[in-house]
Order: structure tokens, then sequence, then C-alpha cells
């Protein structure tokens, strides 16, 4: 391991509040470097595919992972050397990992007593968090007769008891299915609401992400490809991954006025008046669909394009497609039937200028 | 709201629908034969010698056998040195199993080989293993006698090393098992909440492997009490100091068969009675 | 009670056969070796030397071990086609094998009173002989440190002293020498049998043991031997005898004369045995 950059930073006021972390860990084939700051009240999400470096990340923060380089300050102190046990750090794991031979009320006092609060004190103080979290009633039971969204509570309560300065939350909604999911989402979002220091929540669903989060960070191959709000990110996404998520249809290219031209060759017509290296996106709903050349319209942004892929969305039809220009297309099955498409036919494809979205790359 | 929560559900991903109450499948239905044979040979096997002993055992002098204080005087000592001998395996051997299964250096393989040794070493082997090494001209045992004026051969602690020599490797094989199989992250989790390694052992690992332990512990327990060989090479055998009852049934064997019988019977009665109490106490629940 | 014992015996003995018959097949020689020893162990007592062939069990007391295997190997080459296999442990644990029903021709004991275990169950053939005695002898520590000259000297407190079980011959006959000379002596420690106690001395872990004559003579200079007048009062007889179920009788004669020959004795004597 080498010297954690020690000098380099130390112009930075003691008294700084929040957190100011440059996580570097490298294990050979993957390396992590990223770099994540926010203030106390501040609600970070990580955001990625799996095996983007996420938990990796989570795991450094916590100590449980040593840095390879980078720093680790929270609230103007150094943590990068400090051990797990010591740090302020709270962690609700991705399967809770409560103990199981302790009751609900003993996992919560667990922290506090480890940090030297008397017995009686630590009951007391677990016994307020679970009423907070409406578990006062399961106090006495063992985790494995909690289902997974009192579990997930307990999980929060026994993380809060500790007073950490920085809460980590890995994959919180993983475990539940998708009827709990909605519900704990709803409560952890409270709660999260009401924490007053920084927390940091991992997670592969965009959905969680948006909802918990004041800001989210996409983090890909072990870096952070864009970070920003949850709209600017759903408004604006800077990578296929992202666009993906948020279901937007993104292209890449040098902006001339009102015209992009792709990087692939075709060209888009956009109502911004734009320079250089662009972002265009438009979602698949503001495609229409032809199947023979329509007359009339206006020949721009107009594309000849093949159906690759047909899949149901409910009462929509998401149709694939490939050709001039790859695209993701939203249309009713009335619709779809009405053209006949089936994987092979030919369409045209056409999107008003309006409803795309062009900015700065 | 909690409502729709459903127990069980924090138990991970589910697969499937929900387990349907098993009728007739379980319990009391049918067992392949070629598991119930072997298994009623075995168990033949097993209890067979035992029964023999019950039905060779002279019944009509066995209160006359037992009445002797050198009986009763072996078996407290038995019972004593075992319980010691288990106790101080726990305490030396639970960390060693630790050390094992969950810290990683070079060697780590071999030297868990070297642990299982005293398995496979006649206890006889042992014995004279624990006199050069602890003895009263062994390699340690020279400096334990002359610093400290220690002498371990022939004496009740003597039959406590020679007992825990041969059973310590039951416990570390048996809660390293464990320790393997316990996940390492509720170790993790406690440490994000302060505890120590010590503390997160302590508070959080050793009761998940509690039952791994119980069972290395009445493995240890029991092959202590059986001890013989190390015992009477190491400790010697002298009545009420180092004769357990392994060595008072061998020595009984040599003129009195009978005698041998019933103090064997004594053995096993306890042993039972001992195993059977702590199964039912201790090695439930978990 | 007796009689299930004795079904239990010859259920031994059958298996002991077949376990013969199978170890005489797998050794490719052919199986009339043995119908043949059985022959001529039915037709006993016709005249001296026949040809001897076959196998002859031997259980002996383990303090016979370096003698009778020389011994063996002696009768092996006087009688080519003859196997001596040997038997040794401690005399007890012997007779309990015989009395069980163990396939064995002669035993050797290390006392009268084992030697009666046998003789008490018919298990034995005519009256035991006495082929040696044994005495005891005080092995010390090399160089003797504690200066240790007699019986009495093992009473000095400080002194660790091993004994054999009272339950094994060595054990009973040092008591009785003990008792004869009115001493009382507390050991560090009962020892199962004559080895156990000279291997605590050899190992530096008692200062002396009281042991047999022979055995301090086959430990060398480990350790040293010192002889006490008291112990001509505790002389132990070993006796020998033919067992009664014994597979291979001539043989077994054969092998006892051997031993109670001039040849056998001088073997016996340079162990540290005595005449009888």
């Amino acid at each position: 391991m080498t010297d954690i950059d020690a000098p380099r930073t130390d112009l930075r006021k003691a008294g700084d509040e929040g957190l100011d972390a440059h996580l570097v860990v490298d294990r050979g084939s993957f390396r992590l470097d990223v770099t994540l700051t926010a203030a106390p009240g501040d609600v970070v999400a990580l955001l990625g595919p799996n095996g983007a470096g996420k938990t990796t990340a989570l795991r450094a923060l916590a100590g449980l992972a040593p840095l390879t380089d980078g720093h680790l300050r929270l609230d103007g102190t150094a943590l990068e050397r400090t051990p797990p046990e010591s740090r302020p750090v709270g962690v609700v794991f991705q399967d809770y990992l409560l103990f199981p031979h302790l009751s609900a009320l003993e996992n919560v006092a667990f922290g506090p007593r480890c940090q030297g609060v008397p017995k009686a004190e630590a009951r007391t103080q677990a016994a307020a968090w679970l009423d907070r979290m409406g578990l006062a009633a399961h106090a006495g039971a063992k985790p494995r007769r909690l289902s997974g969204g009192q579990a997930q509570r307990v999980a929060l309560a026994r993380a809060l008891a500790t007073r950490p300065r920085l809460l980590l939350l890995d994959e919180p909604l993983a475990a539940l299915d998708a009827r709990t999911r909605l519900d704990v989402r709803a409560q952890l979002r409270r709660h999260l609401a009401e924490f007053e220091a920084v927390a940091v929540l991992v997670t592969h669903d965009p959905l969680d992400a948006m909802v918990l989060a004041d800001r989210l960070v996409v983090i890909e191959h072990g870096q952070v490809v864009q970070e920003g709000t949850p709209a600017d990110i759903a408004r604006r996404p800077r990578t296929d991954y992202i666009a993906h998520l948020v279901g937007l249809n993104l292209y890449r290219g040098q902006a001339q006025g009102h015209t992009v031209r792709l990087d692939t060759g075709p060209a888009i017509t956009i109502t911004e008046d734009l320079t250089g290296p662009v972002f265009v996106a438009f979602p698949p709903s503001a495609v229409t669909l032809f199947r023979d050349r329509p007359t009339g319209a206006s020949a721009r942004n107009l594309w000849r394009c093949e159906v690759t892929g047909l899949e149901t969305h409910g009462d929509q039809i998401r149709a694939a497609l490939g050709g001039e220009l790859p695209l993701a297309a939203d249309l009713t099955t009335v619709a779809a039937a009405e053209l006949e498409l089936s994987p092979g036919a030919a369409v045209w494809a056409t999107v008003k200028a309006t409803q795309t979205h062009a900015y700065p790359a | 709201m909690t409502s729709l929560d459903e127990p069980g559900a924090a138990a991970g991903p589910r697969t499937g629908p929900p387990r349907r109450r098993r009728v007739g499948t379980g319990g009391r239905g049918r067992v392949p034969l070629p598991l119930l044979l072997p298994g009623l040979v075995a168990l033949a096997f097993l209890l067979l010698p035992l029964l023999a002993l019950l039905v060779r055992a002279p019944w009509g002098s066995l209160p006359d056998q037992l009445s002797s204080t050198e009986v009763w005087q072996a078996l407290q000592l038995s019972l004593v040195t075992a319980t010691a001998a288990t106790a101080v395996s726990l305490v030396l051997g639970v960390p060693l199993a630790w050390l094992l299964a969950r810290t990683d250096f070079p060697g780590r393989g071999f030297l868990r080989a070297l642990v299982t040794l005293p398995l496979v070493l006649p206890p006889v082997v042992g014995g004279v293993a624990l006199l050069l090494a602890l003895g009263r001209n062994g390699v340690i045992g020279k400096f334990l006698d002359s610093w400290f004026g220690i002498t371990l051969p022939f004496t009740t602690t003597g039959v406590v090393i020679a007992e825990a020599f041969v059973a310590m490797p039951f416990l570390v094989i048996s809660v390293e098992g464990t320790l393997r199989a316990a996940d390492p992250r509720f170790e993790e989790a406690a440490t994000t909440l302060g505890a120590s390694r010590f503390t997160a052992f302590r508070r959080v690992t050793l009761p998940l492997i509690a039952p791994g332990v119980a069972a290395g512990s009445v493995l240890a327990w029991a092959r202590a009490l059986g001890e013989f060989g190390a015992t009477i090479t190491f400790a010697g055998n002298f009545p009420g100091r180092t004769q357990t009852m392994p060595l008072a049934v061998y020595l009984a064997l040599q003129n009195d068969p009978d005698a041998a019988i019933s103090l064997s019977l004594v053995l096993l009665a306890v042993s039972i009675a001992v195993l059977a109490g702590l199964r039912d106490r201790w090695m439930t629940g978990a | 009670m007796t009689r299930s014992v004795r079904r239990t015996r010859r259920m031994l003995q059958v298996a002991g056969a077949g376990a013969a018959a199978l170890m005489a097949l797998s050794a490719c020689s052919s199986s009339s070796d043995s119908d043949k020893s059985k022959d001529t162990s039915a037709s006993s007592g016709s005249s001296a030397s026949p040809k001897l062939s076959g196998d002859v069990t031997v259980f002996a007391a383990a303090s016979l071990q370096e003698s009778f295997t020389t011994l063996g190997k002696e009768f092996e080459k006087q009688h080519p086609g003859t196997k001596v296999n040997f038997n040794f442990g401690g005399s007890d644990t012997l007779a309990a094998s015989i009395t069980g029903g163990a396939p064995a021709d002669v035993f050797a004991a290390a006392s009268p009173k084992t030697m009666k275990i046998v003789t008490a169950k018919n298990d034995a053939v005519g009256t035991p002989a006495t082929f040696v005695r044994n005495q005891l002898e005080i092995a010390t520590l090399p160089g003797n440190p504690h200066k240790v000259a007699s019986l009495k000297d093992l009473t000095k407190s400080g002194l660790k002293v091993v004994l054999c079980d009272k339950t094994v011959p060595c054990g009973a006959a040092a008591q009785k020498a003990l008792d004869a000379s009115g001493l009382k002596l507390t050991p560090a420690s009962y020892e199962q049998d004559v080895k156990g106690a000279l291997n605590k001395v050899e190992l530096k872990e008692a200062d002396a043991a009281v042991v047999y004559k022979t055995d301090v003579h086959a430990a060398g200079d480990k350790v040293a031997g010192v002889e006490f007048p008291e112990s001509s009062k505790a002389i132990n007889d070993y006796p020998i005898v033919l067992l009664k179920n014994a597979p291979n009788a001539e043989a077994a004669k054969a092998f006892m004369a051997l031993v109670q020959s001039a040849e056998g004795q001088k073997v016996l004597s340079q162990a540290g045995f005595l005449k009888p």
C-alpha cells in the first residue's frame, strides 16, 4: 500500500462538515477510483451496473476494504487509517446481517453497548429507535421471525443507533419482494430525509436511486461517469448505460447550429442552437413508425430502419430498431398490429425536433 | 402497511411457491433401503460390543466390585480431569481454530495438518512425546523444573495435559469447520457497529458457532474420558492422583476381568448420563 | 455361563482355523500342510523325532521377547519347514486370550499366578514346568547419581521411584520384597508393566524403578542395575506349558524341549535369567 496523499490536502480547514473522499482501491484486474463529496443531510446514491465497484466503494468508506490510495475525510477528520470499529460510520448491509442469536432490541442495542453505553441505557435507546421505526411490538423477536421489511428497518435502526456521521446502505431494497419494496422505499425515504448527516446508498435500481437520493453518482468500471440530481441525469444521460436505465435514446455527435451530425453517420435536427460535441436524447415514445415512407412530411429526422426485436411493456410495445440509426420506439399494441410489425420488418422512423433534447457533451 | 410484509422475506430472494407442508414424505415416510440397511448394520456394529459387556457383566458381584473406594476415586479423577482437559481445549483450541479459519498466512494448510497429528499418533507415542517435551528432562520441562520447580509427570496436572493433547484436535477441527461455514460478514457487521475484532468474535461469532463448539467439546470430553495410552505414559498410574478410570480398567483386566467389566460399565453409565444430559440442555437451541 | 463361554471359545477356534487356512491358501502353500500337522498332533505319543513341520504359535511374557526370538530362529534352523510365531505381551493379557480361545500351542508366563489362570480353565496339558527364574533388581539412572544401594534407599524422600502395578507380576514381586523387609514405599506411579517402569527411568522421569534383572540387562547402559538382597525373597518363576487345543503339539513339544535344553538355558541366562 502506498502512503495516502496526506500532505497534498492538508489545506482543508478543520471543521469542514460532511464527506470528502477520494477512494482508490487497486485489486490488480480491477481498479476503483472514485471521488465523492457530500454535505451533511445529503443523500447520495452510487448507481451502476453489477461489477462497477459500488460495493467496493461502500466497503472502502466503512473501512472494510483498505484504500490503496486517495483520502477519506469525514467532518474534517481523516479516516483512512481508522479501523472500521472506530469510524463514525453506520452500515445497512444488503441482506441486513442481523445477528440471528440476538433479538431485534439486542441487535439495535449492540452498537451503543460497543460504544460503552451501559446496558440498561443502551436498551432504552434501542427501544426508542425501534419505536421510531414502528417496530416496538417486535422488539423481542429474533431476526428469523421478522418479515423482510421489518428486518430492513431493524437493520436501519441498528445502524442509526450508533449515531453515525456517515450512513451507508448497500442495495437497501434488493432483498425485498416487489410488494414490500414499495412500502419500505417510502419509509426509507422518510427516515433518510430525517437523517442529519451524510447518507450514501448503493443501488443498481434507478428508481430506488431517484426516489431516495438527492444526488446520483453513476459508476461504471470503477470510474465516475456522471453525477448530478436525479432529474438532471434522467434528462441528460451521458452513457448508454444511464440512457438505457432512464429509458432514453442517446446519441453523441457534432452540433452545427440545429443539426447534429452523429459520429456514426446520420444527422439529427434539434431545436437548440449548439456548436461542438453534444449529446442528443429523446424518449422512445417520441418515435413514430411508418410502414411506407411518409409523404409530405419533412424529410428531417426520418430514418429507414429494420425491426430487430419486440417487447411488451404493459399495454405498450417497445420495438428495438436497427439500420441507419439504432433506436427504441414505443407504440401501442393496436398500432403495432396495424403496422404488422415483426422482427425483420422494414419501417420508417421519425422524431420531431421539438421532442429531442441536446446538450453539450 | 406491515400487513404487506411477509414473515420470512428477510431470508433473501424467494424461489418458487411457498413450501407445502410435507405430508407423507417426511418423518415416518419411506426410508430408502440402501440407507436403512447399512445404517442398522452400523448401529448393531457399534452397540453389540457394549451389549456384550452388559450380558457378561458380573451382576451378582457388582455391588462388591463397586464398593471399593479406588473405583470412585478413579471415576472422580476421570470426570475432573476430562472436564479440565476440555476446558483447556476450549480456552486454547477455539482461538487456534479461529486463527486457522479466519487468518491467512503462508503454511496455514500445513499447520492445519499438524494440528491433526495427535489424532493419528498412537496415544502411547503421544505420551512419550509429551515426556520428551514436558518431562523432568524434557526440552521445555527441564526449564520448568529448574526455574519454577514444576514437574508435570506423575501429577494430576500431567493427566490433564495428556488428555488435552489427544482431545484438543477434535475440538479444533470441529470448531474450525463450523467457523468456515459461518458467514464472516457478521463479524464485519459487528465491527461497523463499533465492536473490536475480539468483541465481534466474543459477542457475535462465538454464539453463532456455539453448536459446533458444543459438538467439539463433547467429542473432546469423550475422548479425554477414555484416554489411556498418553495418560499412563506421561502421568503414570497412582490411585487418587493419576489413576483414571481407563487405567483402573486396564489394570483390573490384568487379573480380574470381572472387575474390569464392572468398572467399564460404571464409566459407560456415567458418560452416557453426562452426554445425554448435555445434549438436551446444551446442544439444542441453535 | 460356562457353557456360553465354551461356545464362544469354540467359535473363536473355528474362526482361527479358518483364518489359518486362508493364510495357508494365500501363501500358495498346499493346504495339505496344515492337514498333515493336524494328523501328527492326533497321533501324538508316537516314537521320537518325527519330521516336524508347520507353524508353532508361542504366547510368551514380554520379558522373554529377546531370548525367545533368538530361540525361535534356532528352532527353525534345526527343523526346516517349521515356523515359530510369537505373541509377546503381558502374561495376564495372554492368559486371557488363551482362555478366550486364541489358537496357541505354547504358553510361557512370567508368573505361576498367571499360569494358574490357564491351568484352572483346563486349557493346559500336564503340569507347567518352571524353565527360568527372574530376580528383581533396582534400575537407577546411569551412574547411580542418588547412590542407591538397597531397597531401603528407595524410601528416601525426594527420590522418584516407580513400581509395577500390583496386578502385574513384577509389581507383586516388588511388593513381596518390600513387605518382607518391612519397608513402606510410596512410588510416583504404579506402571502398567515392567517396560513402562523401565521407560520412566530411561527417560529420566523417575530416579529408580524396581524391575527384573533381565530388563536392566536389556536396557544396556541407559540404566544402572543395583542388586539388593531382599530380591531373593521374591524370585519369580517362569512356567511353560503345552496348551490343550494346540494345533501343532509335536512341534510345540520340541520347542519347549529346546527352551529347557542346555542350549536354550544358555541363551536365557545371557539375557539375565536365572536357572530354575
